[in-house]
């Protein structure tokens, strides 16, 4: 009896498992199918407006590129400061939870927080608002790259440094981050590749603009805003369109995952 | 220069908290004049602007699923309006408005042909009061996330169990790196694999349409699944060896060292990691919103549509101003509120002592 309630739950363990994975590749499958068919040299030289997706593939890494410059120094110096400077203290715990916390927190909430203090004053969509959103994002888990990585150098560089006289903040910059460097590179890669994919908090901040423009200062082209557009158009070319956009974003996502666990495996 | 290094830093650090209180504050400010209006009545009020106004249009364009953006917007919107009378008799009827409500739309009928650019500011003083209230998307959303989280839970802890204990290290470590990559694609690939395939597959097996609160619960808990089977293998494999081949050592089956074992040594990390899987899900926003339907309607049937906050907030936003805008703010607060106490629950409860 035991044995056979044994073998029953193995068995029903290892089939949700393959269900699990079933549905999972299905979606791979159907992404890579329509997403390979509708992919053509056409869609990389044309914008929007003429059916093409190179404005909002651009529009799309230009406004994570700003949300990693602008989040990544801030995020790293509050990781900085948890792991550095406050010594354990209660306050420097309260933060790290909430920084956890906030990471968590719905994307679509920090979109209409953005929309509120930005464009909301500002009376229009603007590519910085996209960024700053995405921005926003980012800091919480770039806190928590550089919280970890910091953590895990060993404690005699740090003695070693404050040995030979220099001050703190020289230890910090020249020793220790030195030491974690590929370790923070990574999560910011990881990072990057999350909120490149990510549509809720662009959809009222940078909007999508159907022509190329680098000026922050109004409506930004976004991939994953048009996506979303796009694929409930009656058109069945512009849902062709999304899917090809849908598969780029996809494999540029899973190529950035694979070479941040390339790194850490390569460090190892 | 070593003081000001550490005044910056502590700087940056208070800045999540700036943050996160500058959220609150700023959804409380902009929703405030929606709580005076309608103080906690709004959490189990079921109308959603029910005057037929200008925001009106944008808030039943997503009746079609058709969620344009105004800049994408141009000829449908002519149809859209057809049904949006339609849909909105749907609304007044099920919830068996009161007599003076319903001449109250009569009424703001006349207004419309009056005026069809009439805003809100412009209706109230005219004495009409539009409401707008959040149970049908507060439903929506605690619906949608425990139908995900039913389906989600089962299978994720198949999977857990799966990779940590029966699976030979040749195949657990493919497939769960496999797992890993899979909750870092985006979720609006789940949402337009949702509209796409597994809506129509859902409705030709249980019925309705292809968008329904069935369709949205299945497609967020197959977005979890990754999420949540990661997480929960994660906390299972801290499990210490020593444990378990005692336990084996007595003589006890698989199951038994799972049950007996496993699960009592990991319970506070599963819990904490399906908790902040549930919180995922409730703030989730495109995997949903392509197929929720995206219509003000309790779903009688799970194969109904319906909406969810994020939904609302993302198929509304961009187009609403005066009350209705006020209105969204207060969504987005009380699902900011109620996220935000699900993840700190699961962080400080359940996760605290595994840091």
């Amino acid at each position: 009896m035991r044995l056979l309630v044994n073998k029953v739950v193995l068995f029903l363990s290892t089939l949700s498992a393959v269900i699990g994975l079933v549905f999972l590749f299905w979606i791979l499958i159907t992404l890579t199918i329509k997403g390979l068919s509708s992919i053509n040299f056409y869609i990389f030289t044309h914008d929007l407006v003429n059916n093409g997706l190179r404005n909002l593939l651009i529009g799309q890494f230009v406004l994570a590129l700003i949300a990693v410059v602008i989040g990544v120094p801030i995020g790293m110096i509050a990781g900085i400061y948890l792991q550095e400077y406050s010594f354990g203290n209660k306050y420097a715990e309260f933060i790290r939870n909430l920084s956890d916390v906030m990471m968590s927190a719905p994307s679509i909430v920090i979109g209409t927080f953005v929309y509120a203090i930005i464009v909301n004053p500002i009376g229009h969509q603007s590519g910085w608002a996209g960024a700053i959103a995405l921005a926003i994002m980012m800091i919480p888990i770039v806190v928590r790259t550089t919280d970890d990585m910091l953590g895990l150098v060993p404690k005699e560089l740090r003695e070693a440094g404050v040995a030979i006289g220099a001050p703190k903040y020289k230890v910090i910059i020249d020793i220790i981050i030195k030491a974690a460097k590929v370790g923070i590179m990574t999560g910011i890669l990881l990072a990057f590749a999350r909120i490149v994919g990510e549509t809720a908090p662009l959809l009222f901040t940078s909007g999508n603009s159907e022509y190329f423009t680098l000026n922050l200062n109004e409506v930004f082209p976004s991939l994953t805003v048009a996506i979303y557009n796009l694929a409930t158009m009656p058109d069945a070319n512009l849902v062709k369109i999304a899917w090809a956009g849908a598969f780029i974003l996809t494999l540029f996502v899973l190529i950035v995952n694979l070479l941040g666990r390339y790194i850490i495996k390569d460090k190892k | 220069m070593e003081a000001l290094f550490k005044k910056v830093s502590a700087l940056s650090a208070t800045l999540i908290l700036f943050l996160l209180t500058g959220i609150f504050v700023v959804l409380f400010i902009y929703a405030k004049p929606a709580i005076k209006e309608y103080g906690l009545h709004f959490l189990v009020d079921p109308r959603w602007g029910v005057e037929v106004s200008q925001n009106q249009n944008s808030v039943n364009n997503t009746a079609n699923t058709s969620n344009q953006v105004a800049t994408l917007q141009d000829s449908p919107q002519i149809v859209d309006s057809d049904t949006i009378d339609s849909d909105d008799d749907a609304i007044d009827t099920d919830n068996d408005l009161a007599a003076d409500e319903d001449s109250d739309i009569a009424v703001n009928d006349d207004d419309i042909a009056a005026a069809t650019t009439d805003t809100d500011i412009g209706s109230s003083t005219s004495n009409i009061k539009v409401v707008y209230g959040g149970l049908i998307p507060i439903v929506g959303t605690v619906l949608s996330t425990i139908l995900a989280m039913a389906f989600a839970v089962p299978i994720a802890m198949g999977i857990a169990v799966f990779l940590s204990e029966i699976a030979p290290p040749f195949i657990s470590k493919p497939v769960g790196i496999a797992i890993e990559l899979l909750a870092a694609i985006p979720s609006i690939i789940y949402g337009m694999w949702g509209l796409f395939y597994f809506g129509p597959l859902i409705s030709s097996i249980f019925g309705g349409g292809s968008v329904s609160l069935l369709v949205a619960g299945m497609v967020l808990a197959v977005m979890i699944i990754p999420f949540m089977a990661s997480l929960t293998r994660d906390s299972m494999n801290t499990t210490p060896n020593v444990l378990k081949e005692s336990a084996y050592a007595m003589g006890a089956t698989k199951f038994e060292v799972i049950k007996d074992v496993i699960f009592p040594y990991a319970k506070k990390g599963i819990i904490g990691s399906m908790i902040l899987a549930l919180g995922r899900a409730l703030g989730e926003t495109m995997a949903v919103a392509f197929v929720i339907g995206g219509v003000f309607n309790f779903p009688h049937k799970l194969t109904d549509p319906t909406v969810s906050i994020p939904v609302v907030l993302a198929n509304n936003f961009a187009e609403s101003s005066g009350m209705s805008l006020h209105a969204l703010f207060y969504l987005a607060l009380i699902l900011f509120v109620i996220s935000f106490m699900v993840i700190s629950f699961a962080k400080f409860y359940f996760l605290r002592d595994k840091e």
